[in-house]
């Protein structure tokens, strides 16, 4: 069955951005396809490179980009979300005349359309959140 | 199957699990996931609550979640059936739509 995600809260906030993991790993290790993650408000903090939790805490990010990586889950920020949070890829940091880029890798900024195609395109779509 | 419904805050905290149960339909089904699923446990003060929404539809609780707060060896409400993840997978696949009470 095709699945779709969907992330509302930051990591390390409570456990959205856990729970939305183990149910994705649990989906993929049952043979379903999971068309996409979407991130928004502060669940769009889940795709920046620069976090560095201790060695013995999990690294929520990694723990994503590996899943896009191993699985080819398409994970999509928000991109107003993301300007608001200050989560910037290339084509963001010339839009917007920044001197940086922080998002990580399996990560894409897009815009809500993502987030409708997905709740269209797939069977069902699970959102996790506060 | 009808709808499933996804509460994830403790009704000690939130009002939501009130909420849906007062609001969901015949052989609609209730996960409880995160600090909800304290309320799975025995004597509390949702069990009537819970024991009531039982007559009408199939609750569930997401064990991983009871374990982590300390509840692994707990007993449960008697309706309640605890899942792990890839049950929580089996009843979004089993259900027509899911529906998160955030």
């Amino acid at each position: 069955m095709k699945l779709a995600v969907l992330v509302n809260e930051g990591p390390y906030q409570h456990q959205a951005s856990d729970s939305a993991f183990q149910f994705v790993t649990a989906a993929l290790a049952a043979g379903h396809d999971v068309m996409r993650v979407f991130f928004y408000h502060d669940g769009v903090n889940n795709g920046t490179r620069l976090t560095t939790p201790p060695q013995d805490d999990r690294h929520i990010q990694k723990r994503w980009t590996s899943l896009a990586t191993d699985n080819k889950v398409d994970l999509v920020l928000c991109v107003a979300a993301c300007q608001r949070r200050g989560l910037v890829d290339d084509g963001e940091a010339k839009r917007n005349a920044k001197d940086a880029t922080n998002i990580a890798e399996g990560f894409r900024i897009s815009g809500l359309g993502q987030l409708v195609e997905a709740a269209v395109e797939a069977d069902r779509l699970v959102t996790f959140g506060d | 199957m009808g709808t499933l419904n996804i509460v994830n805050k403790s009704p000690f905290e939130k009002r939501t699990l009130d909420q849906c149960l007062k609001r969901i339909g015949e052989g609609d089904s209730v996960l409880l996931i995160e600090d909800a699923s304290v309320s799975a446990v025995l004597g509390t003060a949702s069990a009537e609550l819970l024991l009531n929404a039982s007559k009408q539809s199939k609750l569930y609780v997401l064990g991983p979640d009871l374990q982590a707060r300390g509840f692994a060896d707990a007993t449960l409400l008697d309706s309640i059936e605890s899942v792990d993840y890839e049950g929580f997978v089996n009843l979004v696949v089993t259900h027509d739509r899911v529906h998160s009470w955030l």
